[in-house]
């Protein structure tokens, strides 16, 4: 039950994009058309699973175990930035039509903050490594659903007549913003 | 001559014609996140500017060194080393504004403002002018902090910098505005009214011969 509660909470509640702001440089730059957004999201998702457990394991058994905790954030980047690389690497192999198309996304994960800030995150709340995972996969899932609504919007937008000051990314942020107030609406649905 | 004024242009575009956070939209994520408050603004962008400062020094410096294969690698570690600093003496000195930035320290190390600057500027430039480059752009995030914060906090608690000058009962705060809603409509309003006010300014140098 707990664990239905994290991902819940990471998916929808407090929404990655729209209530911690992690992850905007992609959530602006990546949402302009509705199928890179979906395959950007399956990208990031995946990278955040993977992120979850290992920064876990790190944690744990490295930077407790050897008590360099000062090291959390330098073996954090090291550890997310390999795991991308690696990442592209074994799909490059194993599925070419996969690595197409979430290919050139891939470099691009590594400064999402979003990433950075799910494994900072799961430290602060002294998560256990299934409780991790299901945090990981939750912050996945609530940036691929922001991102994919977001290009839904803003495919939308294309035809729609904005004051020439407003347009570009001045109206994506207020599109963003009510987006935020409307997941707001969420905030009384768990109390976690 | 020429070497004087060229330093002072470095300095000044990262406060206005390159301002990273209005212009270049970088480094949203901590522009967003922590200016719920003028202080907190205030901070971060101090934060930011210490680390900018410094990475772009170390970078300039190594750049003959370092392979151009691994140097984003080694300009994050770089970073996030500064970042540790900043965040050990934020935790000492000042622990209450430590407290309110959570997370969001640490997070400097994501910011792409700073590897921007090493990837842009620091890694092709003299040491003294990847110092410039960076002061200038720390300065220009640091005071857009401050607007984007003072706005949230006037509005949305009726203080600024934590002094409170508008009675409750003359002036009912709008709470969305320190809420994350009002973080995306005060910063989407600010870019917006700046691009109309330099078309406006456009328009009329255009239209004087």
């Amino acid at each position: 039950m707990k664990l239905l509660m994290i991902f819940i909470s990471a998916a929808i509640v407090n929404n990655f994009v729209l209530t911690y702001f992690l992850g905007i440089c992609p959530f602006l730059g990546v949402s302009r058309r509705l199928d890179t957004a979906v395959n950007m999201g399956f990208a990031t998702t995946f990278v955040m699973t993977l992120t979850a457990a290992i920064t876990w394991l790190i944690h744990k058994y490295i930077l407790v175990a050897f008590n360099v905790p000062f090291l959390e954030y330098v073996t954090f980047i090291i550890a997310i930035s390999s795991l991308v690389q690696f990442v592209e690497m074994f799909i490059r192999k194993m599925s070419p039509p996969l690595y197409r198309s979430l290919g050139i996304f891939l470099p691009l994960i590594t400064t999402n903050c979003a990433i950075l800030g799910l494994a900072l995150f799961a430290v602060l709340r002294e998560y256990t490594f299934l409780e991790s995972i299901f945090f990981g996969v939750g912050a996945g899932v609530g940036f691929t659903i922001a991102l994919v609504i977001m290009a839904g919007i803003r495919e939308e937008l294309e035809f729609a007549d904005v004051p020439q000051s407003l347009q570009g990314a001045p109206m994506t942020l207020l599109v963003a913003g009510m987006l935020a107030l409307a997941f707001m609406g969420f905030a009384g649905l768990l109390s976690v | 001559m020429a070497v004087s004024k060229s330093v002072l242009e470095e300095f000044t575009k990262g406060l206005w014609s390159e301002n990273p956070v209005i212009k270049a939209l970088l480094g949203l994520c901590p522009t967003l996140a922590v200016t719920n408050s003028a202080l907190n603004g205030l901070s971060m962008g101090l934060a930011t500017t210490f680390v900018l400062i410094s990475s772009s020094t170390i970078v300039s410096i190594i750049k003959r060194v370092v392979p151009a294969q691994v140097r984003i690698p080694t300009f994050i570690v770089i970073i996030a080393g500064f970042v540790t600093v900043a965040d050990i003496f934020l935790k000492a000195q000042f622990p209450p504004i430590s407290k309110s930035l959570g997370p969001y320290v640490p997070l400097i190390v994501v910011n792409c403002l700073i590897l921007g600057r090493s990837e842009i500027f620091a890694s092709k430039h003299s040491v003294g002018m990847s110092i410039i480059d960076a002061l200038g752009m720390g300065v220009g995030f640091s005071g857009t902090l401050v607007v984007l914060g003072s706005i949230r906090e006037i509005l949305g608690s009726g203080s600024l910098f934590n002094f409170k000058f508008l009675a409750e009962s003359l002036f009912t705060p709008w709470v969305v505005m320190v809420l994350p809603a009002g973080a995306f409509l005060t910063l989407g309003f600010l870019i917006g009214m700046i691009n109309f006010i330099s078309s406006r300014k456009g328009s009329k140098g255009r239209a004087q011969p």
